[in-house]
């Protein structure tokens, strides 16, 4: 896993991650290691647990529909901020795909326990700020912020 | 109470992890829907799925459970199982369906508070 870390003043990390689109195996390392980083810096359980959930759920959608992607994770003073960018089919209708229960999972993803339509549903939330954009035929971009406090 | 006292009352069958019987269940949950068991299931608890793929149990590291139980005597995939050693996430089976186990499990969590 290529990992690539940067410190500023005003973000006390930034980490970006490389997903590998189709690879179940290793789904979820990721976001393993998104919630070691947040552990480690020592920000309140409740922050960190909801911060993994946002994170599992985009790295499955990635690994679920997408050729590759990326999770940059930026940890400012206040928030968590969780960007996911991912170069796949895209979602023709963002709205259908924010219900609950709505999926285009194939019958493999299924048969695993995913695609049961609460991915973006779990995301939105359990962020405080979400926001998505997608274009059909390139890709998904989700911008998660999850306040430190 | 933990992972051995269930394994000893409820005659579980330990795949992996065998070292980890100790670690204590403060819970349970019951669920196969992976992005449910994501979202509802909490640090500590014992996790009781039909699910026998490897996503298992990066599920289980990433909510810190205190362990697996696969019901119905399905046994953990290979890769699963693999993985789990690796990880550490104890796996165990059990002969009884979902609904029975959880009742169990539920009913010996409850005894001990």
């Amino acid at each position: 896993m290529k990992v690539a870390v940067h410190t500023t003043e005003n973000n006390l990390h930034t980490h970006s991650f490389d997903i590998e689109g189709g690879n179940f195996s290793n789904a979820g390392s990721v976001s393993t290691r998104i919630k070691s980083i947040l552990k480690q810096i020592g920000l309140p359980d409740d922050v960190v647990r909801k911060s993994a959930i946002v994170c599992y759920e985009a790295e499955i959608n990635v690994v679920s529909y997408a050729k590759k992607g990326k999770i940059i994770l930026t940890v400012t003073p206040k928030t968590i901020e969780i960007e996911v960018v991912d170069e796949g089919p895209g979602i023709p209708n963002i709205e259908l795909a924010m219900k609950q229960g709505y999926s285009t999972a194939n019958q493999h993803i299924r048969e695993m326990g995913f695609g049961a339509g609460m991915g973006l549903h779990n995301i939105k939330t359990y962020s405080d700020t979400f926001n998505i954009s997608s274009e059909v035929d390139k890709g998904t971009f989700l911008k998660m912020i999850i306040n430190a406090q | 109470m933990n992972i051995e006292t269930i394994v000893k009352k409820l005659d579980l069958k330990v795949r992996s992890a065998s070292d980890r019987l100790k670690n204590n269940i403060t819970g349970g949950y019951t669920g196969d829907l992976l992005s449910d068991v994501m979202a509802n299931s909490h640090e500590g608890d014992i996790w009781i799925t039909r699910q026998v793929h490897q996503n298992i149990v990066a599920i289980a590291v990433l909510k810190e459970h205190a362990g697996i139980i696969l019901v119905n005597s399905c046994e953990p995939a290979q890769d699963t199982l693999e993985k789990a050693v690796k990880e550490n996430v104890p796996i165990m089976v059990s002969n009884l369906p979902a609904f029975e186990l959880t009742g169990k499990i539920h009913n010996l969590l409850a005894e001990k508070k």
